[in-house]
């Protein structure tokens, strides 16, 4: 087992973690989203979604306990980066700047990451563990969007998930080292169009539900 | 007839590896935009010596772009803003009469300001000897021809071979990596039949000590290929994360 840790332990293995638990996170996002369009059925077809989903039992719990073992690892593992990079430069630069290699969405890792860990505990609480007896899913989700200021948090907390999946997507395939010229180009852009997809597919979302109530 | 320039230097000054360090302004004059940014350093220094105060130390060796030795942050880019050159290729013309230049050593945690500039990039030298050789065994030499090598194969061995270690990617990366410089001396010995039968324990040794050396962790920035004098691209990367993963599950 020692070589386990010792490969997953160093500077290649934790990015290889980082990149397999992430692109993990982009499929979740788009089940997520394909799941949630069904809002645009309408109210039954929404309920139904979610009724077919919890019909799943034992499937969806042990989903469930995937998805959070992997965030565990996602967001462990990401302040271990974090906190060792802070380390590898204890004197900073007077003068910094980019040669153009990293973008937006690659200097913000750190921090939308934390962002988003913060939102996914307010999501969450707001529709997830939440008394579901005597209501429906459609109903709490209409109920919280009809408060602009809830329209405008999830708005900007699928920006901050376009940013970091942005970074994220093509960042996974250099890391298992899937570089190749004929191919990194069309990695990079489907990158850029599924950051674009999460961004506008979750972000349109609570604006038509508070324009509908 | 030459051009000549006048420029404010904000220089880090460090009497040794322990001191604490700090900018001091210096006023180069009359600088021609012909000479190089290190010629510039030397009549600064020349002025420094003659004034009786101690001159600038920095690195430097052949001062055509092969060595290795040269290299300081200038107004926050390593080797200056020109693209695929070393500090001792980039020329004064690049400047304007009046600019403002900050000049500072490459930091990282690995490397040491010795004085001033100069600074102790031997963890570099500490990688290599970690797996950066192949191992020939004596006897008589083999034709030169006997192993076969594509092109394509040799051309990308070169590329990476290209790397003098400047330590230019670890200067620019904004988590003071040395991956690009470990993938670029996996590389070019990877790619090679002769630096096949070490690849598994090469692979895995020089990324072993380049963390124990306390350099960061890469996180895709980019930063390094878009700096590195010699443009070794991070591909390189890539296949050492290849050749690491396949040493670390497979061997």
């Amino acid at each position: 087992m020692n070589w386990i840790t010792s490969t997953l332990g160093s500077s290649i293995g934790k990015k290889l973690l980082m990149a397999i638990t992430g692109f993990s996170f982009c499929g979740f996002l788009a089940a997520h989203l394909a799941g949630n369009l069904t809002i645009y059925g309408g109210k039954d077809a929404f309920n139904g979604y979610a009724e077919h989903l919890h019909a799943l039992g034992p499937l969806l719990t042990v989903a469930e306990l995937v998805l959070l073992s992997f965030f565990l690892v996602h967001v462990i593992t990401g302040l271990i980066l974090y906190l060792q990079n802070l380390k590898a430069r204890p004197v900073r630069y007077a003068v910094n700047k980019t040669a153009g290699g990293r973008t937006f969405g690659s200097a913000t890792m750190p921090y939308t990451g934390a962002l988003l860990l913060a939102f996914i505990v307010f999501h969450l609480l707001n529709f997830s563990f939440v008394d579901k007896t005597n209501t429906t899913i459609f109903n709490i989700v209409s109920s919280a969007f009809s408060s602009p200021v809830y329209v405008v948090i999830y708005i900007l907390a699928m920006v901050v998930a376009a940013v970091h999946v942005s970074h994220g997507f093509w960042s996974t395939f250099q890391t298992v080292g899937a570089n190749h010229p004929k191919y990194m180009p069309l990695i990079q852009t489907v990158g850029i169009a599924f950051a674009v997809v999460v961004g506008i597919g979750f972000g349109f979302l609570p604006i038509y539900i508070f324009l509908l109530a | 007839m030459t051009k000549t320039i006048n420029l404010t230097l904000k220089v880090w000054r460090q009497n040794g590896p322990k001191n604490k360090g700090r900018f001091d302004t210096y006023h180069a004059e009359n600088i021609s935009t012909d000479m190089s940014f290190l010629e510039m350093l030397d009549v600064v220094n020349d002025q420094l010596t003659i004034d009786g105060k101690e001159p600038i130390a920095f690195d430097h060796d052949c001062r055509e772009g092969i060595c290795g030795q040269c290299g300081c942050v200038v107004n926050g880019r390593p080797h200056g803003a020109e693209k695929g050159t070393t500090l001792c290729q980039l020329h004064m013309r690049h400047f304007d009469n009046g600019d403002t230049i900050a000049i500072e050593p490459f930091r990282a945690m690995a490397f040491n300001v010795i004085k001033d500039l100069a600074v102790d990039r031997s963890a570099l030298d500490k990688i290599i000897q970690a797996g950066g050789y192949v191992s020939v065994n004596t006897g008589g030499a083999q034709d030169a021809n006997a192993i076969l090598v594509p092109q394509e194969v040799a051309d990308l061995a070169m590329d990476a071979a290209q790397c003098i270690g400047c330590g230019a990617c670890v200067a620019s990366c904004p988590n003071a990596s040395a991956m690009l410089f470990t993938s670029a001396k996996v590389s070019q010995l990877a790619l090679l039949p002769q630096g096949k039968p070490e690849a598994a324990k090469r692979a895995i040794n020089m990324v072993r000590t380049m963390d124990e050396l306390g350099f960061g962790n890469c996180s895709n920035e980019r930063e390094c290929e878009a700096e590195c004098p010699k443009e070794i691209s991070i591909t390189n990367i890539a296949r050492l994360n290849r050749e690491y993963f396949k040493a670390g599950f497979f061997s």
